[in-house]
């Protein structure tokens, strides 16, 4: 009976997140083709709703509507896994995410390494989907797309394992308690560990497939990469996906650079404010600059690409790594194991 | 229970999944399959405890390595129709080949036995989920106790990349290649030549 209630407690907690996510993620997208536009002066979905507020409601029944087109020659199951993959994928890495102090579903010792796991393995959802549906514009795309997400890991890895090193724990929740102190936002780790910050910022970009790193559907070239074959429901799938992995990624840097659900001043009328407004203010301001990077840079080409992952940013992250352990050392900061 | 329950679950599909990736006619399939007894082999570890293995399981094959193997598949020209000639003029050869497998296994597994002593007293302890993370454990052993050992097997790693790097390398003429600090190096003053044009005469 006690074990039936605890998971009824956990899947009720589960839907909460979820929708909450979800509903966020609607307005992330409204948000992302507003700031697009407003760059580009525009003015960007302003029909639906007042001020276009329900434009990715409308978009979601007309994804949900439309007939599914399954090309002749593809290979239907795996099309049709590719995608349920990806955004389910997606979905799964938000199990541990602390969103304030205890409100991670799972809070789990080896949290950080489960949202890297589950990140990891989204490339599977691209690189299926663009074998499956035969044909050589979706099969380059995924090919692209893989060998991209593959490289930018490596170097998120390191710079991981940077701040790992400060915090002495690969618990989630740790992670941001090791910021908390009398400084507030000068504590957190993006000012001591800033170029650490820097690489990771643009590896995410990269590793989430955002312009300027939008090669696996650089239109231009491939039409839509990997997504050519797809349509309705399973391409609203693959967008979903996509975007909940923006999400994770802007939840991960708030965790591991910018305090979680730390309040940035750290006395009385501002540590009132729930921990949860500091997060989502967090993740916001994240996203917002990869919302104007978006619409400012203009995309990279392929070698360039390749050359800034491997070239650029693994020796730097290494070379870093190495610096914050000898210093760390040096300085007797580093934290004791058992924390 | 529910352990009981995930472990037979984690364990069915890991045996299906392993029986497919050669059952499969199609190669990337056999990959896919691969990666599924991969992933619930991960299960497995995190049933007994061993969350650390698990993850890394699940970064390194799954989100690596198997994902090599899988371009790498894909990108293969099989002829699905010559994959399947010939399968019963290779059936004995393959009978034979399996059944002496099967013997030798048997015979090790028929006559295995642990020292007890080995089991009594291991060289390092074995701690408790309660005294440290399994994360801390393997730290523990890895990076101190063996820390030399490690960084043997890390330099025999290093020389087989650069071994296959070696193999791979070929320098190819007439290539034009970017170089990025020449480009960012450039000023108007070293790009742009001004000159003064005599009316009618031309450069």
């Amino acid at each position: 009976m006690e074990t039936l209630l605890y998971v009824l407690f956990v899947v009720l907690q589960s839907f909460v997140l979820l929708s909450a996510l979800l509903v966020f993620i609607a307005y992330i997208l409204y948000a992302d083709r507003k700031i697009w536009a407003a760059v580009q002066l525009r003015r960007g979905p302003n029909v639906v709703g007042p001020w276009g507020l329900l434009q990715s409601f409308a978009d979601l029944l007309k994804f949900v509507l439309k007939e599914p087109v399954i090309p002749a020659s593809a290979n239907k199951g795996i099309f049709l896994i590719a995608p349920l993959m990806m955004s389910v994928l997606a979905l799964a890495a938000w199990a541990v995410i602390p969103v304030a102090e205890g409100w991670a579903i799972a809070d789990i010792n080896v949290g950080i390494l489960y949202i890297f796991a589950m990140s990891s393995m989204g490339v599977y959802g691209v690189i299926m989907g663009g074998w499956a549906a035969n044909s050589k514009y979706s099969f380059l795309g995924a090919l692209r797309s893989a060998a991209q997400m593959v490289s930018y890991e490596v170097s998120i890895g390191f710079v991981i394992i940077t701040v790992l090193m400060c915090v002495g724990s690969l618990n989630l929740t740790k992670i941001v308690l090791a910021q908390d102190g009398a400084w507030g936002m000068l504590g957190w780790f993006w000012l001591p560990l800033f170029p650490v910050f820097v690489i990771f910022l643009i590896s995410a970009l990269a590793e989430t497939n955002r312009p300027p790193f939008d090669l696996p559907e650089a239109e231009s070239e491939l039409v839509a990469g990997y997504m050519v074959e797809y349509s309705s429901t399973p391409y609203l799938l693959f967008m979903l996906g996509e975007y909940v992995a923006i999400m994770t990624m802007c939840a991960l840097m708030t965790i591991l650079f910018f305090g979680g659900w730390l309040s940035p001043i750290p006395f009385a009328p501002f540590t009132w404010i729930p921990g949860v407004i500091w997060f989502v203010l967090k993740m916001s301001l994240i996203f917002f600059i990869f919302a104007m990077t978006k619409a400012m840079v203009p995309r990279y080409r392929y070698d360039q690409l390749m050359r800034l992952g491997w070239k650029v940013f693994l020796p730097m992250s290494l070379v870093l790594l190495v610096v914050t352990a000898g210093v760390l050392k040096l300085m007797g900061w580093a934290p004791g194991v058992g924390g | 229970m529910v352990t009981a329950a995930f472990f037979y679950l984690f364990s069915g599909i890991a045996i299906a999944s392993a029986f497919m990736v050669i059952a499969a006619k199609n190669p990337v399939h056999s990959v896919l399959f691969l990666i599924l007894a991969f992933v619930n082999a991960a299960g497995l570890f995190l049933l007994i405890g061993a969350e650390f293995l698990a993850m890394l399981l699940i970064v390194v094959y799954v989100g690596a390595v198997s994902v090599l193997f899988l371009f790498v598949v894909m990108m293969l020209d099989v002829d699905f129709a010559a994959l399947r000639q010939g399968f019963l003029q290779y059936l004995p050869v393959g009978a034979v080949i399996g059944v002496i497998f099967l013997v030798e296994l048997l015979l090790i597994l028929g006559t295995w036995s642990i020292d007890p002593n080995l089991v009594r007293t291991p060289a390092v302890g074995i701690p408790t989920q309660a005294v440290m993370t399994n994360t801390e454990a393997l730290g523990v052993v890895i990076y101190t106790r063996y820390a030399f050992l490690f960084q043997i097997a890390g330099l025999i790693l290093l020389v087989a990349m650069i071994g296959a790097i070696v193999l791979t390398l070929r320098e190819r003429t007439g290539v034009r290649r970017q170089n990025i600090a020449a480009q960012t190096l450039r000023t108007t003053a070293t790009a742009i030549e001004v000159r003064k044009v005599p009316s009618r005469e031309g450069v």
